[in-house]
């Protein structure tokens, strides 16, 4: 039966190729919109750490005064903790494994003659850095936490950084000069960027910077070296950034069961209320927070608002183009309704009568799916020409590429169905008689 | 032109009519907001910025020992005053849309404190001696700064400059200190205050504000002395000789600087780096209208031509009875044009709650409302245009459809 209706349907959409064109050209063009722009929005909510996120926990501490208002610019100090807020977390070791980390840019010099110098953004951060977030390593390891103490000039670099200062060389044991100071290298790692880059300040590029060097924060702090962004709410000069008034580090904690969840929570609250019992904290402790990587993600906004309404945009498209659908299908659906009511003489009940042109619309749907993922790819093709920071992301995966399929489907069945009820409501007699 | 029996025809056909006014409500409200955010970012892009763009080119330094910057700067700018078609050559802190920006906020009261309320945030751009004619800002009122003032002022305390004068921009003059003469007037920083002794036209910030663009000017000026924070290069020549200009001062600073990388750009460039994913949404949003716009048509054609072929026997009477094939033509059209003008107003009503929405959750101004008659008037055509065709058809029905049998 199912070959007979398709054997019709095909042999239908045939006969008016002009009518069924355009109603797989519409769908086409609003699947393919709103695919590129739900892919877009797909690729930038993905979870950067696939089977870690879930332990991953950030700290929130708001040392600021109360009196202080955050301006329309620039970002909420708080995010960020303060030097002695995040040795203190540090040092209390009460998660499994944490770290803290801030940004910055060093110059290097590639060893190839003629090199140029050349900005190399990294990272500062701690020992546990490393291992809590899985950073696959080639050759080497993590420096050991006594050098983490002792300010060791050690570094940890990307493969592709390993490549362009030591060409084919073993990195491992090198010196690499880094801003003006030498570093022994003790570690390669694969070019591991997470996407979201979730561990980076809100300021930076989330979705294209890519760190190439690790270094211990103690000797980055040690040596001075320059951090990404910095915030500073003291009245007197606070510029230095052991400075309890600037905030400029960022902490994770990595937590593997809800009691450590909840420990670690109580733990905030009584570091914050020991805080403000000493005068630091201006704020009661109960605006202490602990974010899990998700949540944390999501509260950072880190999709632009230009996206989301592109996405919105195009799902509004989507929608005139089904409204046009059922338009187009209604139309076409009702001027056969001799051919429907000989059926329904010949003996056909309503719901076959339903089903075959069910049928119908799923087919012009499929056909509308492939032109939608062909308007997709160009549409993602031109989304990858743009300057924007996430730019480069926008690839079709699997699961886009069959929710393509499944939504095109889905949205001319849809709108399929009323003309479909519609049409096999047609009293036959009255058809007949005018054939 | 009798619209009674075209209601009545209507009331037969509910669903198909339902079909259209809904599908060109939504057209009308997607386009008027799509329509009103291509006209907010179009005139972001187009804001005017009183320096000379076209004859500027920015020239940066990275590498280069800062210790040494007092000592290189005159040497470099030397260099460069001798390119031929050099008109003028300063450093500067930053140049506007660079996205380098160093704001502080400022109090026109004495006692305010660095979190007042009532504080302005402006950007801070610090100029060598000489940058005023190179990046061609326009005195409109007081004066710029002296050559004492170039050479004497530093940066006290890591942030604020020492001496107590400063140039504003119009804006800045205007909203600060409405009606009155801004000059000799006082801006706080505590513990540093510094007098107005210039007015010049507005300039863009580092980053230009894109929701309340008169923000985008709220910058000022302070003289400073050869120091590693003016680390841009200022360029000015005839729009003409610029580009060979940006190419001989590259090599002439890649000779004088052999450690540092050099980088010469025309404003330009950092113009449309600025404003590039801007613009692509701009595109993005046009080629969106355009496509449904066309989708919409074709379901109007689609609709059309399904009612012309279902009445032909009716056409076919009319036309027996007398009906000209114009009085054919215009039922179609006035049936049209009362679907769309329904479609309109309900479109309208959503356009406005969309509005509401986005304003809710992103940086959206009110919808203005002359975008309400622009959009009604772009869909009365296209139903126009997308009915003409079936409208045709149904005239050229033969009279003689009426005595065949039905």
């Amino acid at each position: 039966m199912l070959s007979y209706y398709l054997q019709l349907a095909q042999r239908s959409l045939r006969r008016s190729w002009i009518l069924s064109g355009l109603m797989v050209l519409a769908i086409g063009l609003g699947i393919g919109a709103s695919m590129t722009m739900l892919t877009v929005l797909h690729v930038m909510n993905g979870d950067p750490l696939p089977g870690r996120s879930a332990e991953l926990y950030r700290p929130y501490l708001n040392p600021l005064p109360v009196d202080f208002k955050h301006g329309n610019f620039g970002p909420d100090p708080s995010i960020n903790l303060t030097w002695p807020d995040a040795m203190a977390l540090l040092k209390s070791h009460k998660g499994v494994r944490q770290a803290a980390i801030a940004g910055g840019s060093l110059d290097a010099r590639s060893t190839a003659p003629g090199g140029r110098l050349q900005t190399i953004d990294g990272r500062y951060v701690t020992r546990d850095f490393f291992a809590m977030f899985e950073v696959p390593f080639l050759h080497g390891q993590a420096w050991s936490q006594t050098e983490d103490e002792q300010r060791a000039r050690v570094v940890v670099v990307t493969q592709s950084l390993a490549r362009q200062l030591f060409g084919d060389e073993a990195a491992v044991g090198q010196s690499a000069r880094l801003g003006g100071h030498d570093f022994r290298v003790v570690g390669v790692v694969a070019d591991w960027h997470p996407r979201p880059l979730f561990y980076a300040d809100t300021q930076e590029r989330h979705f294209s910077a890519a760190d190439n060097f690790f270094l211990p924060l103690s000797t980055a702090a040690d040596l001075k070296l320059g951090v990404h962004t910095t915030s500073g709410w003291g009245k007197d000069d606070a510029t230095s950034l052991t400075s309890p008034t600037v905030s400029w580090l960022q902490f994770w904690v990595q937590l593997q069961s809800p009691a450590q969840v909840a420990g670690y929570q109580q733990f905030l609250f009584d570091y914050a209320a020991e805080q403000k019992s000493l005068g630091r904290f201006e704020r009661p402790p109960s605006n202490v927070k602990l974010y899990g990587l998700m949540a944390w993600l999501d509260h950072q906004r880190l999709v632009p608002g230009d996206v989301q309404l592109q996405a919105w945009l195009a799902l509004g498209f989507l929608f005139v183009s089904m409204l046009n659908i059922v338009a187009l299908l209604l139309a076409k659906f009702l001027r056969r309704g001799a051919e429907i009511s000989v059926r329904r003489a010949l003996g056909a009940r309503r719901n076959d009568i339903f089903v075959q042109l069910g049928i119908e619309s799923a087919l012009i749907g499929v056909a509308g799916g492939l032109l939608g993922l062909a308007v997709a790819q160009i549409g993602l093709w031109s989304v990858r020409q743009r300057p924007d920071d996430y730019a480069h992301l926008a690839q079709m995966d699997l699961s886009m590429l069959l929710g393509t399929f499944v939504l095109a489907v889905a949205a001319s069945v849809l709108a399929g169905l009323l003309p479909a009820w519609r049409a096999c409501r047609i009293a036959p007699a009255l058809q007949l008689k005018t054939l | 032109m009798e619209i009674r029996p075209i209601f009545a025809s209507l009331r037969k056909h509910r669903i198909p009519a339902l079909l259209i006014v809904l599908e060109i409500a939504l057209a009308c409200a997607v386009l008027c907001n799509a329509m009103f955010m291509i006209s907010q970012r179009v005139a972001q892009i187009r804001q005017p910025n009183a320096i000379d763009e076209q004859g500027l080119t920015v020239l940066t330094l990275h590498g280069a020992n800062n210790a040494l910057a007092s000592s290189e700067i005159p040497r470099n700018l030397a260099a460069l005053r001798s390119i031929a078609g050099v008109t003028a050559a300063a450093t500067g802190s930053s140049v506007p849309l660079s996205g380098n920006n160093w704001g502080w906020s400022f109090s026109t009261r004495r006692d305010a404190s660095v979190n007042d309320s009532g504080n302005t945030t402006l950007s801070l751009y610090f100029l060598g001696q000489d940058a005023g004619k190179a990046l061609g800002l326009r005195l409109l009122k007081g004066r710029l700064f002296s050559a004492d003032e170039y050479a004497s002022n530093h940066i006290t305390s890591g942030i604020l400059p020492q001496l107590p004068v400063t140039v504003v921009t119009r804006t800045v003059a205007a909203n600060l200190w409405p009606g009155q003469d801004p000059l000799g007037k006082v801006l706080y920083a505590s513990p540093q205050a510094y007098t107005v002794v210039g007015v010049v036209d507005d300039v863009l910030r580092p980053y230009a504000n894109s929701v309340n663009l008169e923000r985008g000017y709220y910058a000022m000026f302070f003289p400073l002395q050869p120091s590693a924070y003016l680390s841009y290069y200022l360029i000015r020549s005839t729009p003409a000789d610029r580009d060979r200009v940006i190419r001989q001062a590259q090599q002439v600073m890649d000779k004088l600087n052999p450690v540092a990388v050099v980088e010469a750009r025309s404003f330009n460039q950092i113009r449309n780096e600025y404003y590039a994913d801007v613009s692509s949404m701009v595109w993005m949003l046009v080629l969106v209208c355009v496509v449904m716009l066309g989708v919409t048509a074709v379901g109007i054609v689609g609709l059309s031509s399904f009612w012309v072929a279902q009445r032909r026997r009716q056409i076919g009477i009319r036309r027996a009875i007398g009906a000209t094939r114009g009085d054919i033509t215009r039922y179609f059209q006035t049936e049209n044009f009362l679907l769309t003008s329904l479609g309109i107003v309900l479109g309208m009503a959503l356009a406005f709650g969309i509005n509401a929405y986005l304003m809710q959750h992103y940086e959206m101004k009110r919808l203005a409302w002359y975008y309400l008659p622009i959009g009604a008037i772009a869909l009365w055509l296209l139903g126009q245009v997308a009915v003409f065709g079936p409208a045709r058809r149904a005239a050229a029905v033969p009279p003689v459809v009426a005595t065949r049998a039905a």
